[in-house]
């Protein structure tokens, strides 16, 4: 059974719809990355599934059962780490975790003992004791995970988790995430960072103003739009034969500059021997070469006609396989 | 664990995570103990030889007359506090992290109120000890300091009902922190600090009317005379009628909360 069915989902408020017409379906133990740009509609979406909103049309699912009529069930079966990290600074971290096993009926030793074993397992644990204020960016964040994970919930709503990070503390995220759903915890993630989506996620949803625009593997994203493509950095004098020579082995990309050639080849990685070769039997120096794989902000592009919002991640640039020739 | 025990042991644990708030936050103690008693020194400083005047009802000292006053400023600033912390609850998120829980909502309303009425009993006590430590009598003894703490603790869960409610309608801490003149004026139209006999027109139509002169005179009548019962009925009714219309409002404004997100 799918762990998150969503049929035709709507929210508006008075005549401004922010989700119109989501459908999705998520995998048991799947991570499912919910991608988007600020105001995309994916904050409204997870408020509905974990109903914190009621849906104004449409229907979804979670763990079974109907946000609208079975909304404490739903609830008992959720974790939630919402945006912004939702934690009283005036509390401790211990006493955060035992309110929040309180909250999911756990008996007190027992919400006592998990309270411990999260604060260990998120290395929460020497600071446990000290009011939550006094946490950094990445330890809140790691705070509101292990609190939503008190419950052992089946399915976890993860909304921008690592929005803010320093980089280090994104990977001690992204690590969490993934050993949590290494044990079996269906993921629903929304994130505005195509790393993160690309990094975690087994199937991506691309939402831009409140629509679904394109679903998949991350890989099967980037293939429906086009084929990896190697970008050569070369001397001045010899561009136009090493087009020629290229556009024997590939089909030949419009160029960015005056010493650049990009040939988009079928088999990535496995091509670029064959491309060298070809130049250097040609006497052309190779200064550097690149593999560039589509990205998910190229298949943004491609379904929406726009870049996703570029942040602190420089995102929309390509993910470069650097091979120094 | 049955539900009503499981949803109890959730109301006890969100009243005492409000009152550690309350405790941690001094600007949230401070109007509930510190001024009510600062106003409570001035007054009964500046003001004792009120007690002379005719028509005065007969008291001990002003302080003893005073005590109920304190007390209903105190509960209400409590009630009023209550209301501004839930509201920093809402514009920070956590009341997301309680309505994402599987618990029947209306104990995140009483998990609140628990706490409000924590501190009303807190401030019972704090005043009763105030009054006997300067000399004040409390005249039906201990039961009659037990009729007023019951009767401050229920007030004040019964305002935290009306603050909880503009809480969850408004979000803003600013709005409700905006109430707390307020309350004052409301309390002040009320014969929380000066007998209703004594007043002129219109406040002495407005206090005679005011629900809270029916709570203060219950607070006061045990603490400077017997217990009446009349008295004591007529507070418990305006007590019953604060909570009604404080539970009624929140379910309102909880409701159109989870509506509008």
């Amino acid at each position: 059974m799918p762990a998150i069915v969503v049929e035709g989902l709507q929210r508006s408020f008075d005549e401004v719809f922010a989700v119109q017409g989501v459908d999705l379906t998520v995998e048991e133990g799947e991570i499912y990355g919910f991608l988007g740009p600020n105001g995309a509609g994916k904050t409204t979406t997870v408020r509905m599934l974990t109903t914190l909103l009621l849906p104004t049309g449409g229907k979804a699912t979670v763990a079974g059962y109907d946000v609208v009529k079975e909304a404490r069930a739903v609830r008992g079966s959720i974790g939630v780490a919402l945006q912004e990290a939702a934690l009283d600074p005036l509390m401790t971290g211990r006493e955060l975790i035992r309110l929040q096993a309180t909250l999911q009926g756990l008996p007190g030793t027992e919400g006592k003992r998990r309270a411990d074993a999260l604060l260990e397992r998120v290395d929460l644990a020497d600071a446990a004791d000290r009011r939550v204020g006094g946490y950094s960016g990445g330890m809140k964040r790691r705070l509101d995970l292990a609190a939503a994970l008190v419950h052992e919930p089946r399915v976890l709503f993860l909304d921008e988790p690592t929005t803010g990070l320093d980089p280090v503390s994104r990977k001690t995220i992204w690590e969490e995430v993934q050993s949590l759903n290494d044990d079996g915890t269906t993921v629903f993630l929304t994130t505005q960072y195509l790393e993160e989506a690309d990094q975690l996620a087994d199937n991506v949803g691309i939402i831009d103003q409140g629509r679904i625009v394109a679903e998949g593997t991350p890989d099967s994203l980037k293939t429906e739009i086009g084929n990896p493509h190697i970008q050569l950095q070369l001397a001045e004098g010899s561009i136009a034969e090493a087009e020629e020579i290229c556009a024997r082995l590939g089909k030949l990309l419009p160029p960015r500059d005056g010493r650049t050639v990009l040939v988009e080849v079928e088999n990535g990685a496995a091509d670029i021997p064959r491309v060298v070769r070809a130049l250097d039997d040609a006497g052309i120096a190779v200064e550097s070469l690149e593999l560039v794989r589509p990205t998910l902000d190229d298949v943004f592009v491609a379904k929406t006609g726009h870049h996703l919002e570029k942040d602190d991640q420089g995102e929309g640039e390509a993910e470069p396989e650097a091979v120094e020739a | 664990m049955s539900g009503f025990a499981a949803n109890a042991r959730v109301v006890r644990a969100l009243g005492m995570r409000s009152i550690r708030q309350t405790f941690r936050r001094p600007q949230l103690m401070a109007p509930i103990l510190i001024f009510p008693t600062l106003l409570l020194a001035i007054q009964t400083g500046g003001a004792g030889g009120a007690v002379n005047l005719p028509g005065f009802p007969p008291v001990q000292s002003f302080l003893q007359f005073m005590l109920a006053g304190a007390m209903m400023q105190s509960l209400m600033l409590a009630g009023n506090s209550g209301g501004i912390a839930l509201a920093v609850d809402i514009e920070m998120g956590f009341t997301d992290r309680l309505f994402s829980a599987p618990i029947p909502r209306y104990t995140i309303v009483l998990g609140r109120l628990a706490g409000t009425a924590a501190l009303g009993l807190f401030a019972s006590l704090w005043f009763l000890a105030i009054g006997l430590i300067f000399g004040a009598e409390i005249h039906s003894g201990v039961a009659g300091a037990l009729i007023a703490i019951v009767l401050v603790t229920a007030t004040a869960m019964a305002v935290g009902g009306i603050g909880a409610a503009i809480a969850l309608r408004t979000g803003s801490a600013s709005v409700v922190q905006g109430l707390f003149p307020l309350v004052l004026v409301v309390l002040f139209l009320s014969s929380a600090f000066f007998p209703n006999e004594l007043m002129i027109q219109p406040a002495k139509a407005i206090a005679e009317y005011n629900p809270l002169s029916f709570v203060v005179e219950g607070i006061r009548g045990p603490i400077i005379g017997g217990v009446d019962a009349a008295e004591l009925g007529e507070a418990v009714l305006a007590i019953v009628g604060i909570v009604a219309l404080g539970l009624l409002l929140s379910a309102r404004a909880l409701r159109h909360r989870l509506r509008t997100g």
